[in-house]
């Protein structure tokens, strides 16, 4: 599967497990709850570890982990739910998580400048033929209101 | 007046052009409906009853009158030849093509317009006091912030897709011109104690539905922190606003809900954690300042002789004077309200040939200026008094002089059933039917101030909750019936109408107002005027009289 990463689109290179999923090897994304639940034994997983994130989720909550994270997916459920545009800022800024954010799920093509002013430097779309369309969003403005973070 | 900048102009130049890409990918059929619709409503694009609405941003309400002329080409090219002022001192067409609209984007671009934001569950357009900077009560001229609130609201990466609207007013006046306690944040200019003037913050006010007075979240914010707290502000309600429920997902249920000490907490705490790195300068606020600077008034007598004259010989001039114009901070000038309510136009609407028109006055008589007001009329804020016997006779002919500003006929109206989809009733026809029926001019000023507001269902955008008079179309199987509540206020004293009783029929409605305003003639007092009175007598005798 492809996806946006750093503006370009490469291929994925991790598994992302549901909750029901074993834990395979290489890199994995899991959910928040089941970080929670299996953390110490993941403590000797030999891949890198994302967290996928529910909109729900609550930021702080993971604070303390984010030096054992590399990489925090925010999955979006609906493109009109905007939480997870307030999570990446505060990864960011308050957190100072530097590793990647993702984007997950059911964003649109058109909301990939937004996400990318807010933190966010990955962009997993369901429909995988509209990265480029993606990709090229992020052009669409040079000029900015306000402070973005990266 | 506000004039862009480079940046301004590039960035909405290049939203022209995002636009159009996204239109073009639309009719493509790559992008799909739902997703169509979040990106239009943010273009200020709606799809209603006969066809699309496009509203454009009066950013807090101020027009140059190269603008207008726009405005009034617009609807020429695009449009049936007229536009409409909405309560939020915006403008909108009522049956542009979607295909269009970006053409139209790119038009208003031209004149350092645009329609960003104007809809969608986002931050919409701040507003005002349509006397802003001119009226005798001023603290501050409220325009500068509202100018820094809009640039930090458009296209703020982190709040496109808020749990709902949301909606910011700014008052900088002693009298409250601007609705702010029903705001999701109002906005008062006050000074503290040491004479520093700062912001008193108000949250989750707001009408619809569920209409509700804002709380003070604090009391005193300076300057400087204006940006960090509406930041704090917004993250909290962002990631705390329901979204399971769009009938409870606006700030006013979260604050409701969580309570105002509760809310406080959270918005401070965030507060604290960003207000050091987003402070706005001082000098990004007098060079703000600078662009709203007073224009060159002539210096000129107090009381003009010729004006004077005017008066006392014409006076149907003299009621004009006394009803559609106020003092202004210069004696020798006058603010004056361009009625948009004539008897035989719907309320707020202005042809293209008006628009022109207008636009040619406040050129010749003030400065090249129009505001529009949140009772959806015009106002010339610089107007000499030595012009005033001219510009009236001017606006006369033009319609545009109906003495009727802050009495019955003044009405705040939505466009109901006539354009919009969600409307249980009409509400154009029946503004038609009481304008009408008020009609001697002589009965309508003994009557005096008088708000009505009346809209077409519950979303209540004519703010029927605060009209001293609201008139509220409900649906019952199908027939058109209309809610009324008496003593609703939008100003200082702050208040939502009670109801008067069972809904009316269509056809009873005209007569309910009349009756409802025979009761206050006869149990007036003095010059009390009919908010007063129901505040007095409360709604018993009105209601006894009715039904
Ligand atoms: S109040 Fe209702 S009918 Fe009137 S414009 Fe608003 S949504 Fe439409």
């Amino acid at each position: 599967m492809k996806i946006i990463k750093d503006k370009k689109i490469i291929e994925d290179n991790w598994s992302h497990i549901t909750d029901d999923d074993a834990i395979s090897l290489g890199n994995i994304t899991i959910s928040l709850s089941r970080w929670n639940d299996e953390k110490s034994s993941l403590s000797s997983h030999t891949g890198k570890i994302g967290i996928r994130l529910a909109p729900s989720d609550i930021i702080e909550d993971i604070s303390d982990d984010l030096n054992k994270i590399s990489l925090i997916g925010l999955e979006f459920p609906a493109f009109t739910d905007g939480r997870s545009f307030s999570h990446a800022r505060l990864l960011r800024s308050r957190y100072d998580f530097k590793d990647e954010i993702r984007a997950m799920g059911n964003f649109m093509p058109d909301q990939v400048f937004y996400l990318s002013r807010v933190g966010v430097n990955a962009f997993q779309l369901n429909n995988s033929d509209q990265l480029e369309a993606a990709l090229s969003t992020m052009n669409d403005f040079t000029v900015q209101y306000q402070a973005s973070t990266s | 007046m506000y004039q862009y900048t480079e940046t301004d102009q590039t960035l909405i130049d290049e939203r022209v052009n995002q636009y159009k890409r996204q239109t073009k990918r639309y009719l493509q059929g790559e992008i799909g409906e739902d997703e169509f619709r979040a990106l239009r409503l943010m273009n200020g694009l709606y799809i209603q009853t006969h066809a699309p609405m496009l509203r454009v941003a009066g950013p807090y309400g101020l027009i140059s009158s190269k603008q207008l002329r726009m405005l009034a080409h617009i609807s020429r090219k695009y449009d049936k030849c007229y536009a409409h002022i909405t309560t939020r001192q915006n403008i909108q067409f009522n049956w542009p093509e979607l295909e269009n609209v970006p053409d139209i984007l790119a038009d208003l671009a031209s004149v350092q317009m645009h329609a960003i934001q104007t809809s969608g569950n986002c931050l919409r357009n701040t507003t005002t006091d349509p006397l802003a900077g001119v009226c005798i009560d001023e603290i501050e001229d409220p325009r500068p912030y509202c100018e820094i609130i809009r640039q930090w609201t458009i296209l703020h990466p982190e709040f496109a897709y808020l749990p709902r609207k949301f909606k910011i007013a700014v008052s900088g006046s002693e009298q409250d011109r601007a609705a702010t306690q029903f705001h999701d944040i109002g906005l008062y200019l006050v000074k503290n104690e040491t004479g520093k003037t700062g912001f008193k913050v108000l949250v989750g006010g707001g009408l619809g539905r569920t209409p509700i007075i804002g709380k003070i979240i604090r009391p005193f914010l300076e300057k400087q922190h204006l940006l960090s707290y509406l930041e704090a502000i917004l993250r909290v309600y962002n990631l705390k606003g329901r979204r399971d429920n769009k009938y409870k997902s606006r700030i006013k249920i979260l604050v409701r809900e969580s309570g105002i000490e509760q809310m406080s907490k959270w918005v401070e705490t965030e507060w604290l954690q960003i207000k050091d790195g987003m402070e706005v300068s001082e000098d990004r606020i007098s060079s703000i300042q600078a662009e709203f600077k007073p224009p060159l008034y002539e210096t000129l007598a107090k009381q003009d002789a010729g004006f004077e004259s005017s008066k006392t010989e014409s006076s149907a001039f003299n009621t004009w004077i006394n009803l559609n114009t106020v003092t202004h901070k210069i004696s020798a000038y006058r603010a004056v309200y361009v009625s948009l309510k004539a008897s035989n136009s719907p309320p707020g609407d202005i042809t293209d040939k008006q628009l022109d028109a207008v636009a040619e006055l406040a050129d010749q008589y003030s400065f090249g200026e129009i505001r529009t007001t949140h009772r959806q009329n015009l106002v010339l804020a610089d107007v000499k008094q030595a012009d005033l016997f001219a510009l009236w006779q001017k606006l006369d002919r033009l319609s545009l002089a109906t003495p009727n500003i802050g009495t019955a006929t003044d009405m705040i109206c939505c466009p109901g059933l006539d354009f919009c989809a969600l409307a249980n009733a009409g509400s154009i026809g029946i503004a038609k039917e009481i304008n009408e029926a008020l009609d001697d001019i002589d009965y309508l000023h003994d009557i005096g101030e008088l708000k009505i507001n009346m809209s077409g269902c519950m979303n209540g955008c004519a703010h029927q909750s605060v009209g001293h008079i609201g008139i509220l179309g409900v649906d019952k199987k199908g027939v058109e019936w209309y809610q009324v509540t008496l003593g609703g206020s939008s100003e200082n004293d702050a208040a939502l109408g009670k109801r008067l009783g069972p809904a009316i029929a269509k056809n009873k409605i005209t007569q309910t107002i009349e009756t409802i305003l025979g009761v206050y003639i006869k149990q007036r007092q003095d010059n009390e005027i009919f908010l007063d009175t129901v505040n007095r007598i409360g709604v018993s005798p009105f209601k006894e009289a009715v039904y």
